[in-house]
């Protein structure tokens, strides 16, 4: 095989360095601060890695409102080539499998070589969307990659374990997750952001894809702050730090 | 009664600690049936019966460890078939979501993921999901048939009922089309000396330590506390520690008796994998730093000096 086409899924998702807001219907106030989700930024950063080693394209697949826009515009800046944007009034406050049905149609239109995914959102982090979207395009899953190596038709990856890693091979089209590990995002030059501009971004709706709404079976009946742990003591240490933390270990009975 | 499965994952021939703390959470919710695949399932079954398995369905076809996610679904959707349960159960480990992902979009099933705690509500299950890396914790209702939910390991503990299990053998055709993502090799990094998902204590460190150089003072204090070594994400991602050590929402979920977190701020990131712990200790230069406000003592002083000072004193307590 020679040149790739590859999709990276991308996802808007409020800064992490930022306050989050929550509207009165627990939906995420997305036009505070948002970013193009910081683990996305790596599943580009890789695919333009494997684009530049063996050829091809570089589209970026985006589900949200118009102003995800923006996040795509980011990846473009960064060098991917095009992107498509689903957004349609109709997916708001789809749940996973809604939203790897409506990515998964939207893919299949490319018919690529390999996707790539984040292995979890930011905000949501279920981590379901790739194995949900790896099953509706019929395709292997290579998850939780932290090296990727493309030879020929056929894929390697390492998938980070708890206590190592695992070699994982497949023929392609395949589905892989990335961790932060694969790859460190490169800055878009000033270049990149003025070419981003003029690249294409594909608006496509619901029925574009010939994809049906379907209610979503889990609701938010309600949400709250998480519990927080009673707050202790806080001391300076004046020297007598140690006394007291092995006081402390001692009544834990851990020494 | 309500039907409810678990899906028990193998690993090493053995079935995950995780599997078990959900059978524990299990027999509350319902009657309980769990599949286990793989190497050793005939004999996980045994396990699993201890922890309230009524029935476990098993198939020991090497396919299995093998093949990433598609022959354990072709397993779960052929047993559905024949049984359709109320509620199915995975652990939120990478393994396990792999599957749970491929069954959900096979049955179309809707999935509640990253959940605390689960319990029976009426005619559905109410899942507590933490949101924003754990700022915020969601009740979601999950009214599907089946409705299927992953729970974070480490948010029960689990517990023998005693019992036996039915072991029935779950038959199932893995074709080719199942066995593409094959799993050649698996490579273990870390020999760790303690289980750090598994220590008593935990010695945590963060940007505060300076450099992965001054993590050894954090491994003599693990040593001689007998326990394991985490970190948080930031000092994972400048590659000071390897992966495997990182303890937070994207790394390991531990609940040690004694948790001493050291120039470790208390990004909610981290907090998440830690804030079961009993005890809280946290040592760090900044007296406003997050951690300080969850912890049952906070150190405002320079880790470097009271960590080898502490390891000295802990081992002439000892001795």
């Amino acid at each position: 095989m020679g040149a790739l086409k590859i999709v990276v899924t991308v996802k808007q998702v409020p800064d992490p360095n930022s306050t989050l807001a929550l509207e009165a219907d627990n939906s995420i106030a997305r036009d505070k601060e948002v970013v193009l989700d910081p683990g996305d930024e790596c599943g580009v950063e890789e695919g333009l890695q494997l684009k530049e080693a063996h050829g091809g394209e570089v589209i970026l697949v985006c589900m949200g409102p118009e102003r995800a826009k923006d996040a795509i515009r980011k990846g473009l800046s960064m060098g991917a080539d095009r992107g498509v944007l689903i957004s349609d009034p109709q997916l708001a406050g789809s749940d996973a499998l809604l939203t790897a049905r409506a990515l998964a149609a939207a893919i299949r239109a490319e018919n690529p070589d390999l996707v790539i995914c984040g292995t979890e959102s930011y905000d949501g982090s279920t981590g379901m969307v790739p194995p949900m979207l790896a099953e509706l395009l019929g395709v292997p899953q290579l998850t939780v990659a932290k090296k990727v190596e493309v030879d020929g038709a056929n894929l390697k990856i390492h998938r980070q374990t708890s206590d190592g890693y695992q070699v994982i091979e497949s023929s392609m089209p395949a589905l892989i997750t990335v961790t932060a590990a694969i790859a460190e995002p490169r800055y878009a030059s000033l270049k990149g952001i003025m070419a981003a501009r003029s690249k294409e971004i594909k608006l496509v709706s619901l029925s574009d894809l010939g994809v049906e709404r379907s209610e979503s079976v889990e609701t938010i009946q309600g949400m709250s702050d998480a519990e927080s742990r009673k707050s202790g003591k806080v001391i300076e240490d004046d020297g007598s730090a140690v006394d007291q933390i092995v006081k402390m270990l001692s009544e834990a009975k851990v020494i | 009664m309500a039907r409810v499965w678990v899906y028990a994952e193998m690993s090493g021939g053995t079935v995950a600690p995780t599997t078990l703390e959900l059978m524990t959470k299990a027999r509350e919710l319902g009657e309980v049936e769990a599949i286990a695949l793989g190497a050793g399932s005939k004999s996980a079954a045994i396990t699993l019966g201890k922890h309230g398995a009524k029935v476990v369905h098993v198939n020991e076809d090497s396919a299995f460890d093998d093949f990433v996610a598609e022959p354990a679904t072709d397993a779960l959707a052929a047993l559905f078939k024949q049984q359709a349960p109320d509620l199915i159960l995975f652990g939120f480990t990478p393994d396990s979501r792999d599957v749970a992902g491929r069954l959900a979009a096979r049955i179309g099933a809707g999935v509640i993921s990253n959940a605390g705690d689960v319990v029976a509500e009426g005619s559905g299950f109410l899942a507590k999901v933490q949101y924003f890396g754990g700022a915020k914790v969601a009740s979601m209702r999950a009214d599907g048939r089946p409705a299927i939910v992953l729970v974070r390991p480490k948010s029960f503990e689990a517990s023998e009922s005693g019992g036996t299990a039915e072991v029935r053998q779950l038959e199932v055709s893995i074709g080719d089309a199942s066995r593409r993502s094959h799993i050649t090799e698996r490579v273990v990094e870390a020999s760790e000396k303690v289980k750090l998902e598994d220590a008593k204590v935990v010695v945590g460190g963060g940007r505060g330590m300076g450099g992965p150089d001054n993590f050894v003072l954090l491994e003599n204090l693990a040593h001689e506390l007998g326990g394991a070594v985490g970190a948080s994400r930031a000092v994972v991602d400048a590659g000071w520690v390897p992966y495997s050590m990182q303890v937070g929402q994207t790394g390991k979920s531990v609940r040690p008796g004694v948790y001493i977190a050291v120039g470790i701020s208390g990004a909610m990131q981290h907090t998440v994998g830690m804030k079961a712990s009993k005890v809280i200790i946290a040592i760090n230069k900044d007296a406003e730093a997050p951690i300080m406000k969850m912890a049952d003592l906070g150190v405002v002083g320079d880790a470097l000096k009271i960590v080898p000072a502490l390891t000295a004193a802990v081992k002439a307590k000892k001795a």
